[in-house]
């Protein structure tokens, strides 16, 4: 059976959903992660699924799940490269993945977790991102 | 003389064409139908004249329904006269009176016809009476159908115009509401922004609803879907353009917008959108 790639990244974990995500695969999915993320003490998780055409209300369960799990953890997790048509999806099935952190892509996300995790290289990448923690 | 269902009106058109033209412009004169300010003399006389010349040719085929195949000339000759004429912001009563006032000159041919024979002329008036309601009628259809149109084309107009989405700044697009939100708008404006963020990379969204009207519970859905649909593409929305009487009616619905930045006016949303993107202006 096959399974989602998790590839490590230095302190974070990249996972790319390429293929279609169905039910067992997501599942396997969550289990893999969390087993890697206390495996390796990553910090950081991102998740990119701008290969992922189709949702459910499951697969959206699913992605909220794996981000809360990876909270617990301990690791910031983002979500990356949604479409379009999938968030329109998402929304006109309520739900709107609370609590989840969302980027458009994967370099954004990048910089999203550096900043977040207050990482000592965050100035390799001189832009974007900013001081969103300071603003009211 | 033959006697078919058309009555003698093919004939009277045939023999007359150039008397009744006359009278024709003459009683349109006397009626006041002239309208001078917008219709030139020489154009009204061209247009009589050419739908004399069509009247007489579709006759010739018999029938004096101008619902009939033969007749398609005459119709669409009239069509463009209502269209024209509506342009000129002409009422269509008076385009409709234009073509009633085509009875007298025939009544007139008529009664000089049949002068001995009462009988036949009432007959025949009646056809011609029927004839000349519906040539009539038909304008006043045409008249509707062409303001129909205008009114479609400027609904669709409105659709389109209504939903731009206009870039200020790297990273920041401003989405200018105006009108009423309903499901099928929001459909269109939500696909527009994503697909503009997908475009430009934006990370903020400045939805502003200065130009709603009215926010009442099912607007507020609308603009919240909006909102959560753009952050999962991982942008953030600030609405902006609330008026007093707006954030009066929201927070009187109970409606939840802690969870959105909103802001007064669209410069305010602006300045916030800069800041977050670590942008400053200075004034030289």
């Amino acid at each position: 059976m096959d399974r989602i790639p998790i590839l490590r990244m230095g302190p974070y974990l990249l996972v790319t959903i390429q293929v279609d995500m169905h039910d067992r695969l997501a599942l396997t999915l969550q289990d893999d992660l969390t087993a890697r993320i206390s495996e390796t003490g990553a910090r950081g998780v991102l998740i990119d699924i701008s290969s992922l055409e189709m949702v459910d209300s499951f697969i959206g369960r699913m992605i909220a799940n794996i981000a809360a799990m990876s909270r617990v953890l301990d690791a910031e997790t983002v979500v990356v490269g949604m479409r379009p048509a999938v968030a329109i999806t998402l929304v006109e099935l309520g739900m709107s993945l609370p609590g989840v952190r969302m980027a458009l892509n994967v370099e954004k996300g990048m910089n999203l977790l550096r900043t977040s995790l207050g990482d000592g290289d965050a100035h390799a990448t001189p832009r974007e991102g900013g001081d969103d923690g300071q603003e009211a | 003389m033959p006697e078919s269902n058309a009555g003698i009106l093919p004939d009277l058109l045939r023999r007359h064409e150039s008397e009744i033209l006359d009278e024709w412009l003459r009683e349109i004169g006397s009626l006041g139908l002239r309208r001078s300010d917008v219709i030139r003399e020489v154009d009204l006389r061209t247009e009589a004249k050419e739908f004399i010349t069509a009247l007489r040719e579709a006759a010739q085929s018999g029938s004096m329904d101008p619902a009939s195949p033969s007749w398609k000339g005459v119709r669409e000759f009239m069509n463009g006269i209502s269209r024209t004429r509506a342009q000129l912001g002409i009422s269509p009563s008076e385009t409709a009176t234009f073509v009633f006032s085509l009875k007298k000159p025939l009544f007139n041919r008529l009664r000089a016809a049949l002068a001995s024979r009462p009988d036949e002329l009432a007959d025949q008036l009646w056809l011609a009476t029927e004839f000349v309601d519906k040539l009539g009628l038909l304008t006043v259809e045409a008249h509707q159908r062409s303001r129909e149109e205008v009114i479609q084309r400027q609904q669709q107009d409105m659709l389109e115009l209504s939903t731009p989405v206009v870039a200020l700044w790297e990273g920041v697009l401003a989405l200018p509401m105006i009108g009423t939100l309903d499901s099928a708008r929001t459909q269109t404006v939500m696909e527009t922004l994503l697909q503009r963020i997908v475009d430009t990379g934006a990370e903020i969204a400045i939805i502003d609803i200065t130009g709603v009207p009215t926010v009442d519970t099912l607007v507020a859905q609308h603009l919240l879907k909006t909102v959560t649909a753009a952050r999962l593409m991982g942008a953030d929305c600030i609405i902006s353009g609330i008026r007093p009487q707006i954030a009066q009616t929201i927070v009187h619905l109970g409606v939840n917008l802690q969870d959105v930045v909103t802001k007064a006016s669209l410069a305010d949303a602006f300045a916030l959108a800069l800041r977050r993107t670590g942008s400053t202006i200075t004034r030289r």
